[in-house]
């Protein structure tokens, strides 16, 4: 893991995202938004709970992988964070510090010839630092 | 009229036909796409972190060659190059000091100053065709096809970019009940295809085709429209897996939205349909006679 | 005193206790007090506000011949009335005081002894150079009569209605419905005892409708309010009902109308004839023709059934259409009360989309005997009994995200709403498992939380964490998706019926109703009241009251006590039957007028006419004095706030280094607030801001800022309320013309536009007041150290 102390955690994902975390009064509607919280292992809400009460380990959750990106958090969240860049902010910590999560050598060749190249490039941008 | 238009990477490879159809059916309602010269990468993704300048260099490109081509609006097909450069120009318009720096950045470019507005091809076709006008120009129209809409993320979030409501949009439907067809509600209209997961994390895609595909179905739905070559190939061509894992499943054939549009303007589907579609919709399409000419 | 006596001042610097003393070095400031001009007695005392020291002020007064007096304390919100009551004891007319507000403004936020002690000098130079300036005035009385209009016939306009018509005075209640109630009329039982509203409320409505000192005007709407308290000229504009007195409510003429259309008071839920009645029990207690959908137009009669089947001959179709009434009132009270969140404008939850997503005020005529199914609780797809019902609670409320429909407050009632509710099904339908999706429960009232405590028992499910997606299953059933937040677990949990917990919010007339009566609302779009706490019930215009949910969302006890207070508080102003005006109005020299009719057509209250040359109603002015500042001749003096006052307020603040100094001009009602607010929450922020105090910022004249600059300023900052919230209506927005123009005016005198600024700041925003203030004086050192670079800073 990172060696962050709960402060720098804090300072850092606000910074990057340029979100206030801490407007969070936790309804927990991003969770039920998002179409993929059933393969997280920390709900979004919790995400959020977690980068309020200072615990570094959401950097070890795949929730922050899970995430695709796709808005439908932040289209809902009462209090206007825009969770996606939250998330995305945890990615970047950990891709900027040389955590790759996807080689894109170990894509099956059957997969490279049909699959889009957004796909990639995407999964490149998100997954790769 | 002619329209400058921005293909993006997917259009020229795996989604063909989106791009014949879109052109065909276009030319049918008197509009030429006229592609962009030079184009690169759109981008693909938004930059979502405060300090990544780099990641907006690729869109700022595109509409710098929008610019040196003396136009003001640049039309997208694909839902995430439209949804990326918009982005990246809705950036730019709130961070002046960004944009400078940009500029300064690409020295070997002349300055973007901001003018180019971008466009998704559905826009255009509400706000400027009208879809009153299409539906004059419709000679076959779709009765009795049941059409799913399928919105995805990236033509609707976030508001600023979303070309419709991001809860409620209409457009697709309007467009479907334009071309005679009937358009089936389903609640997942909105929700996420499982986009670049289908590199890594097959499975995850293969359930949320599962949930959105049933759910058309079970809604009654027959086809599906897509405006994004990805969630094409998520919600069609992961059709295999999906029926893999899961038993009893009914494949849905799935359309680019144009090419829907390009049926029922009467044009022969045989110009562009490929082998790229997984599901072949031919059967469906020959079921309601929209093959013969 | 006459005019041209020598002032003879009186200063007493306050220590209160340690609160100024423990920072500021009264001493010293009592000392330097003395050597101002016109000073004849400066003291330090410990507490200025103590009877004691008032005897001694007034003792001074007398011995000392003192005929101006200044007090170097708190802040003038807090004992500015006190010692003008001592100045009137002494027999000194009570605008010759003067407050130097040296504790908020100065111990409470400045850590530095020096520069807070040198701050409070500057602070008490300033106001005894105010003070010598002051001049007398009597206030004025106006006549105020006993004629009370009360605009909006629900629970709280009724029960304000009677409480004056008890006391005798002469009532005119108008409701723009054809039956008065508002939506306590809608409702089933009450919480939090559960009693029937229709029994508790119908004698009140039978007690309006006979009351000799009532006039009920249903149908009706205010059309044009002129005039000020005790004077007060409205026009009432209302439909005929076709409907005479001589009915009987026999209802022989319902069955026979062929017009069936949905029906408003049961929210759409059934369906109503073109002769209708809202309840049994409705008042007034005649039929009412709804003239829109009857089959009858103007001067043409198709259908005569309903004239035909009544027995008595009260239908009446000669009556005029509409009718147009004046009438003569001395006070006001508002009490339109507030519309239930619609969840289509939002598209919530697929309201009006699917047929079992219902609010709870449609829940409320489904399970209300004299609903649409007669209190049989069905649900609205199939009529079937529901076996799973859920409640979203917040639906429209807590949405501080700009980008979505909703409101940011809490309606404090929903909560409440769903628990009554929970109950009521609990009592119908024993099995039927009832969820309540929640964020946080409040139920903070008497017998609230009791109420609370008997859902849980009553097995009721409380589930913390909304839902986002509801979807529809084929038998009409919806699944919820959401997160159980305290189990941190998905869930998709199907319900047969899905009731949303809707907020409360401003009526879609109020902005008529604001504009009509020129009283201010707030941000929310509530009617404002004239200090949230103090003054919960009055509005900034004296005469005008506040009752019910018109002022925020309100259940209805809250709403009868609100409507209690504002008769009293009108009975208050009638009983005495006259009132004294703040002597703060504007007054024309006529001689200078050149009856441009500028200050006509800036002045937010019609208070200010040009007839040969401009002339001021006093008792409509309410002194903001922005005519004053537009006056092209400076025709206009502006009492207690004269142009020479400020500019000597201006002049003795700049009097030393005036390069280190800013001016900030802030108006009454919100920034001066704002910075005591600052005070009280010991904001530290930047001592070299002198405040400035006008009524409004609207009052700002050019030439106060042109003299700063003139003297070396460093700077000089505008503050006032956040726009759509001046006390006086539009003050703050010719306030930001103005700084518009000299910004231009500065640039053409090579005054760097950095050094001026223009800021909004409300009375609750003491930490954005000391953030304004360090960035601008921020903006100014910088400014200093690198004058050529002219950086451009925003103050946010
Ligand atoms: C679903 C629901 C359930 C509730 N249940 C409870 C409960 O159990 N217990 C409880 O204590 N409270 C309850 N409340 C709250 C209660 O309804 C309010 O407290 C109460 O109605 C407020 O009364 P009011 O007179 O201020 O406003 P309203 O009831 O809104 O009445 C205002 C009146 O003014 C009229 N009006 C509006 N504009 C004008 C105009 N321009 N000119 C003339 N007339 C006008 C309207 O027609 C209306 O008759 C509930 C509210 C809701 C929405
Ligand atoms: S939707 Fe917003 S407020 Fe609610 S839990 Fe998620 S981040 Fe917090
Ligand atoms: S952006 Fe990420 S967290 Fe938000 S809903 Fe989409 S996948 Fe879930
Ligand atoms: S006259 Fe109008 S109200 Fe009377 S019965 Fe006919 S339609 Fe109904
Ligand atoms: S009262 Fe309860 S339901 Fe209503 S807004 Fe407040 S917290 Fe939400
Ligand atoms: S002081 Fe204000 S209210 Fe009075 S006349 Fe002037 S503009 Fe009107
Ligand atoms: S603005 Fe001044 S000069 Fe013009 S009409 Fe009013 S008082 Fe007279």
């Amino acid at each position: 893991m990172l060696e962050l102390s709960s402060k720098e955690l804090q300072r850092a994902v606000e910074e990057l995202s340029g979100q206030k975390v801490f407007a969070c009064y936790q309804c927990g509607k991003c969770s039920a938004s998002c179409p993929f919280a059933a393969e997280m292992d920390l709900t979004p809400r919790q995400v959020l709970e977690y980068i309020m009460d200072g615990r570094v380990e959401v950097l070890n959750s795949n929730t922050i992988w899970i995430c695709a990106s796709c808005f439908s958090c932040m289209a809902r969240c009462p209090n206007g964070i825009d969770i996606s860049k939250v998330m995305e902010a945890l990615r970047q910590l950990l891709l900027r510090s040389g955590r790759d999560q996807l080689d894109l050598l170990k894509i099956p060749e059957a997969d490279l010839k049909e699959i889009p190249q957004i796909a990639f490039i995407a999964g490149a941008r998100k997954l790769i630092g | 009229m002619k329209v400058l238009y921005y293909p993006g990477c997917s259009l020229k490879t795996v989604a063909e036909s989106f791009e014949r159809s879109a052109k065909l059916a276009m030319a049918a309602l008197g509009v030429e796409l006229v592609e962009l010269e030079r184009w690169n990468c759109c981008g693909t993704v938004s930059a979502l972190t405060t300090d990544d300048l780099m990641h907006q260099l690729a869109p700022i490109r595109n509409l710098i060659r929008v610019q040196e081509a003396g136009e003001e609006r640049l039309v997208t097909l694909c839902a995430m190059c439209y949804n990326t450069l918009k982005r990246a120009d809705l950036w730019v318009a709130q961070h002046p000091e960004e944009l400078a720096k940009i500029n300064a950045f690409l020295d070997e470019e002349p300055d973007y100053r901001g003018k180019v507005r971008v466009l998704h091809l559905l826009e255009l076709l509400r706000d400027e065709l009208g879809f009153a006008t299409v539906k004059e120009r419709v000679v076959r129209p779709l009765t009795g096809l049941r059409v799913i809409p399928y919105y995805g993320c990236l033509l609707l979030r976030p508001r600023e970019v979303g070309l419709d409501s991001a809860e409620n949009p209409r457009i697709l439907e309007d467009l479907i009940v334009a071309l005679g067809a009937e358009p089936v509600d389903t609640p997942y209209k909105t929700q996420c295809c499982g986009s670049y997961h289908t590199t890594t994390h097959k499975e995850i895609v293969a359930k949320r085709a599962h949930a959105i595909l049933s759910s058309a179905r079970e809604h009654g739905g027959e086809v599906l429209i897509s405006s994004c070559p990805l969630c094409s190939f998520n919600l069609d061509n992961r059709q295999r897996l999906v029926r893999e894992l899961y038993d009893g499943f009914a494949p849905v054939p799935v359309l680019y939205f144009t090419e829907l549009l390009g049926l029922a303007l009467g044009l022969d589907p045989q110009a562009w349909i490929s082998e790229q579609h997984y599901v072949d919709p031919r059967p469906l399409l020959e079921e309601h006679q929209l093959l013969k000419r | 005193m006459s005019e041209r006596e020598e002032p003879r001042v009186g200063v007493y610097v306050c220590h209160c206790g340690t609160n100024i003393a423990g920072v500021v070095d009264v001493e010293e400031v009592a000392k330097a007090a003395q050597a101002l001009p016109g000073v004849v007695v400066a003291k330090h005392t410990m507490y200025a506000c103590s009877e004691a020291t008032q005897r001694e002020i007034i003792n001074d007064v007398q011995q000392e011949k003192l005929n101006r007096v200044v007090v170097a304390a708190c802040s003038p919100k807090m004992h500015e009335p006190t010692f003008r009551a001592a100045l009137e004891r002494a027999g000194l007319n009570k605008y010759l005081f003067e407050m130097a507000n040296i504790r908020e403004q100065d111990s409470w936020v400045h850590k530095d002894g020096h520069k807070a002690t040198e701050k409070a000098k500057d602070l008490v130079r300033m106001a005894v150079a105010r003070a010598r300036l002051l001049r007398a005035y009597e206030e004025r009385e106006l006549p105020v009569g006993e004629r009370v209009l009360v605009v909006g016939g629900g629970i709280a306009g009724i029960q304000a209605a009677l409480d004056l018509a008890d006391s005798g005075y002469k009532v005119f209640l108008v409701e723009k419905e054809p039956f008065i109630g508002g939506h306590m009329a809608q409702l089933d039982k009450t919480f939090p005892t559960l009693d029937c509203s229709t029994c508790i409320l119908a004698p009140k409505m039978a007690e309006v409708a006979r009351h000799k000192n009532i006039t009920l005007l249903t149908n009706a709407e205010v059309t044009e309010v002129t005039g000020f308290v005790g004077n007060f000229k409205v026009k009432v504009r209302q439909k005929a009902r076709f409907v005479t007195s001589e009915c009987t409510a026999c209802n022989e003429c319902v069955p026979v109308c062929p017009v069936a259309v949905p029906d408003e008071f049961n929210m759409g839920l059934g369906l109503r004839k073109a002769i209708y009645k809202s309840l049994p029990q409705a008042v007034p207690a005649e039929y009412a023709i709804d003239i829109e959908n009857c089959l009858n137009k103007p001067n043409l009669l198709v259908c005569e059934k309903c004239l035909e089947a009544c027995s008595p001959k009260a239908i009446d179709f000669e009556q005029p259409r509409e009718k147009e009434l004046e009438l003569a009132v001395d006070t006001v009270i508002i009490a339109i009360g507030a519309d239930p969140y619609d969840p289509s404008k939002g598209q919530d939850y697929g309201y009006g989309k699917y047929e079992n997503v219902i609010t709870t005020i449609d829940f409320e005529r489904i399970i209300a005997p004299t609903g649409p199914t007669n209190g049989k609780l069905l649900r609205p797809s199939d009529l079937g009994k529901p076996q799973r019902i859920a409640f979203i609670q917040c639906v429209g409320s807590r949405i501080a995200n700009p980008e979505l429909v909703g409101n940011p407050y809490c309606s404090g009632i929903c909560c409440m709403v769903s628990i009554k509710q929970a109950l009521l099904i609990r009592e119908k339908l024993p099995e039927a498992e009832i969820t309540i999706y929640y964020i946080d429960i409040r139920a903070k009232g008497k017998g609230f939380e009791e109420m609370y405590r008997r859902a849980r028992l009553a097995g009721i499910r409380f589930i913390k964490g909304l839902p986002a997606e509801v979807l529809e299953n084929d038998d009409g059933s919806l699944t919820l998706v959401g997160e159980n937040i305290l189990l941190g677990e998905l869930y998709e949990h199907r319900h047969d019926l899905v009731i949303l917990s809707v907020g409360l919010e401003a009526r879609k007339e109020s902005e008529k109703v604001q504009k009509l009566l020129g009283v201010a609302r707030s941000s929310d779009g509530f009617f404002a009241e004239k200090h949230p706490k103090l003054e919960p019930v009055d509005t900034a215009t004296t005469g005008i009251f506040l009752a019910g949910a018109a002022e925020s969302p309100k259940d209805i006890r809250e709403s009868s006590t609100q409507a209690k207070a504002a008769a009293s508080r009108a009975a208050r102003l009638m009983k005495e039957g006259k009132i004294r005006i703040e002597a703060l109005t504007a007054e024309v020299r006529e001689e200078m007028c050149v009856a441009c009719g500028i200050c006509e057509s800036v002045c937010p209250f019609n208070a200010i006419h040009v007839d040969g040359t401009s002339k001021v109603t006093e008792a409509a002015c309410q002194g903001c004095g922005v005519c004053a500042a537009s006056c092209p001749v400076g025709a206009i003096t502006m009492h207690n706030f004269t142009d020479e006052q400020i500019l000597a307020q201006v002049e003795a603040a700049l009097a030393e280094r005036p390069e280190e100094k800013a001016i900030v001009f802030t108006c009454n009602w919100c920034s001066y607030a704002g910075a005591d607010m600052a005070g009280t929450s010991r904001l530290e922020y930047d001592p070299s801001v002198r405040l400035i105090r006008l009524m409004c910022s609207g009052r700002l004249n050019p030439k106060f800022v042109l003299r700063a600059f003139e003297l070396g300023a460093a700077g000089v900052l505008v503050t006032g309320c956040h726009p759509g919230e001046c006390h006086y209506q539009s003050g703050n927005y010719r306030a930001l013309s103005r700084f518009q123009l000299l910004q231009g005016l500065l640039r053409s005198l090579g005054i760097a536009e950095e050094r001026f600024g223009l800021e909004w700041v409300s009375a609750a925003e003491g930490e954005r007041f000391s953030q304004v203030v360090n960035a601008f004086a921020d903006r100014l050192r910088r400014l200093r150290a690198a004058p050529e670079e002219q950086e451009m800073v925003e103050v946010h």
